[in-house]
């Protein structure tokens, strides 16, 4: 028996810390991430995602913080959390001088699958790659190697998926495609923790966690992280909104200008300085404002400006 | 309870299946695999086969009579000395050997015929070049040969009592440079040890280094690969290779410079296995203690050197000075030299083996356990 019948949580990890030499790069991450969920994993570069989702799966030793990963102990139950887990590496870590069926082969092997030639022979087929089989996986391009890699890591029927930027460089369709096969996993009960820097990816996660300078932010549903940061946000509709964003900087009431395309994004905490100031800009411009619904981005850039204030500067 | 298993066979043939697709790809080592030996064969091989001849000899004569003339005229009879000239003086004599103008001086002293005539074994002295005593070994060794021969000669007649032992005059040879008895067939079949080391130290220590640099580490580290598989499989390859380098060089032993087999090739074979073993544990070592696999292959040539210096390979292991000969006896290759060279050119069998057969077992599991100790489970 497994500690996970007793556990909803495929990832229940409190407290984790890592520092690289003097560099504090993760600090007290707790993650819970629930069985059949797909969990959002966002942060600028460096932040320290990829370092956790290491910990999570016991390649690298946190040095303070304890958890389960399926049930299973991320310090001591190691050999298990690898067995049911698929890891996604952040860089292509296959070997370029093998093929692409070697090294799917080598991996069935790895996890002893059973008719393992099938197994190798359907992963193939769903990648369309059949044709390009015996091919040097190193001669593949930037976005089939990522979907080798994501084929190859879901090639044991592993339960829990830890996915570290699988859709970097992957072409809008292929992407299409890689979330529907997530979503259907999630249904049959696979959990998903998958790091993105796409917003159109995050807003199809159950759960979301923001982490900035090693520290988590926020964690919650999309609608729980958008109103848990109390934003309200007016849209500018016009033109030069890049003068516009320079008078309205320093007004009072406003946080954060985004331009996106000819809209300008206008968002603050103090929804009734925030108002007016709006209201008397947009007037004297002659331009069209909107109170729209704050969404994910919006949040992002406030929680990515935000989190270089204070202490957590220090890289 | 999950199940738990230390060794898979399955998951270990998978990373032998694997290392050897890779390394049938990689044909730089493929070449080196088999260059190695050859060039190694041919280098040594060649360079102890020539048997140096014509060696530049200078002569400081400060006596000139029939018996010195005769002497010298035997010397370059020898063909091993070619004599370039006259110097004036020691001095002289110093400044070219210094140079490198001549590998010889030789030295007549002031007095030396009318000194042998009274029967008082005046001596000749022979200054050699000993910065490379394998260029001078034969040469020097023709000297005492070339000494009866002119004694036959020329002490005749009246003189003839100065025949017969102890010789009439002799000659000094300075600085004294007396090697162990090194042959050609010594350096052959020492060399099978030397090409073992260094071919085997410096590919398994890129074994993981390697992984680690291309990033492939953090893959392999996912998976449920456990050190002892890693490691065992990624050194099954490397076994194989050391087999076909042992076999070219027995075979070139054997055909190229015909080196007598006294004794068992299959204990040869045996003793290279277990060689090939040994130091395939300490490429292991280095391949987990760098970070990287330029510091692997420094670490290999740091361990390379000692070998091929202080295992008796190089210099006769019993002229080398105690601690010298206490690092020496640390190193799998002094066994190996001695086991080979044991069984090859002495016939021995078992019981002269054993010696050498029990340190390097020692050897092979003391580093095995090192080397699975500092197998990192984890990317810290
Ligand atoms: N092995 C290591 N040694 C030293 N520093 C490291 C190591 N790995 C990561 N870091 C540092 O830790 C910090 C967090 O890195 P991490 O890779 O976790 O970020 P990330 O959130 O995954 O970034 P990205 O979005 O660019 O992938 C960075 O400052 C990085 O330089
Ligand atoms: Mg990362």
């Amino acid at each position: 028996m497994t500690a996970e019948a007793s556990s909803n949580y495929a990832i229940d990890v409190r407290g984790l810390n890592k520092h690289f030499g003097d560099k504090y790069v993760v600090r007290d991450v707790s993650l819970r991430v629930r069985r059949g969920e797909i969990f959002g994993f966002l942060g600028p570069n460096g932040s320290g995602k990829t370092t956790t989702i290491r910990m999570v799966c016991g390649l690298l030793k946190p040095d303070a913080g304890a958890g389960t990963c399926l049930g299973y102990d991320i310090g001591r139950e190691s050999a298990e959390i690898k067995r049911n887990v698929g890891y996604m590496t952040q860089r292509f870590s296959f070997w370029e001088d093998l093929t692409i069926r070697e090294n799917l082969d080598f991996v069935a092997r790895m996890y002893d699958i059973p008719s393992r030639k099938a197994a190798v022979e359907e992963a193939l087929q769903g990648l369309g790659l059949k044709e390009r089989a015996s091919q040097l996986a190193g001669g593949l391009s930037g976005g089939w190697k990522q979907r080798m890699a994501l084929a190859a890591c879901m090639l044991h029927q592993p339960r829990l998926l830890l996915l570290d930027e699988p859709t970097a460089g992957v072409d809008p369709r292929a992407r299409r495609d890689f979330w529907d096969e997530i979503q259907s996993l999630a249904a049959r009960g696979i959990s998903v923790l998958v790091s993105t820097h796409y917003m159109d990816e995050a807003v199809r996660c159950h759960k979301l966690a923001y982490i900035a300078w090693g520290r988590l932010l926020t964690q919650g549903s999309a609608a729980e992280v958008i109103t848990g940061q109390r934003l309200s946000t007016w849209a500018l509709y016009g033109q030069r909104l890049a003068e516009l964003q320079e008078v309205l900087r320093n007004q009072p009431g406003v946080e954060q200008t985004v331009t996106f395309g000819d809209t300008l994004h206008v968002s603050g905490t103090d929804a009734e300085a925030l108002r007016q100031t709006i209201e008397s800009t947009a007037h004297s411009a002659g331009l069209r404002a909107e109170k729209i619904d704050t969404g994910l981005e919006d949040v992002f850039i406030h929680l990515m400006s935000g989190s270089d204030r204070g202490d957590g500067g220090k890289s | 309870m999950s199940r738990r298993n230390p060794f898979s066979t399955v998951r270990w043939w998978s990373i032998v299946l694997k290392e050897f697709t890779q390394l049938r790809r990689d044909r730089l080592t493929f070449a080196m695999i088999v260059g190695i030996p050859i060039v190694q064969m041919i280098i040594f091989g060649y360079g102890i086969n020539t048997n140096p001849k014509h060696l530049d000899t200078a002569i400081i004569s400060a006596d000139s009579s029939n018996i010195t003339r005769s002497f010298i005229e035997a010397l370059q009879n020898s063909s091993y000395f070619r004599i370039v000239g006259t110097l004036p003086n020691e001095a002289a004599g110093r400044a070219a050997l210094a140079q490198g103008k001549v590998l010889f001086v030789i030295n007549i002293p002031p007095g030396f015929t009318r000194r042998l005539l009274r029967g008082e074994h005046p001596s000749l002295l022979i200054e050699a070049d000993a910065t490379d005593p394998t260029a001078t070994a034969n040469a020097l060794a023709a000297v005492n040969g070339i000494v009866q021969s002119v004694i036959q000669q020329e002490i005749t007649g009246p003189l003839a009592v100065l025949r017969g032992k102890p010789a009439p005059f002799s000659v000094a040879v300075h600085p004294l440079y007396n090697p162990e008895d090194i042959t050609q067939y010594n350096v052959v079949s020492g060399l099978m040890g030397v090409i073992l080391t260094l071919t085997m130290v410096l590919m398994t220590g890129l074994a993981i280094t390697r992984e680690r640099e291309r990033g492939t580490m953090e893959n392999l580290l996912a998976m449920p690969s456990t050190p002892i598989e890693v490691m065992s499989g990624k050194l099954i390859p490397y076994i194989g290779i050391g087999l076909i380098q042992a076999t070219i060089i027995l075979l070139a032993a054997r055909y190229v410079f015909q080196v007598p087999f006294f004794g068992n090739v299959g204990a040869v074979y045996l003793s290279a296995l277990l060689f090939i073993a040994a130091n395939l544990t300490v490429g292991i070592t280095f391949s987990s203690l760098a970070r990287n696999q330029l510091q692997a292959v420094q670490l290999g040539i740091f361990y390379f050197l000692p070998n091929i210096l202080l295992s008796g390979f190089m210099f006769p292991f019993k002229g080398m000075p105690d601690w010298a000969q206490a690092i020496g006896n640390l190193l799998p290759l002094t066994y190996f030299n001695r086991l080979v060279r044991g069984i090859l050119l002495k016939g021995n069998g078992w019981a002269n083996s054993w010696p050498s057969v029990w340190p390097m077992m020692i050897f092979t599991f003391a580093l095995m356990a090192v080397a699975v100790a500092s197998y990192r489970r984890t990317l810290d």
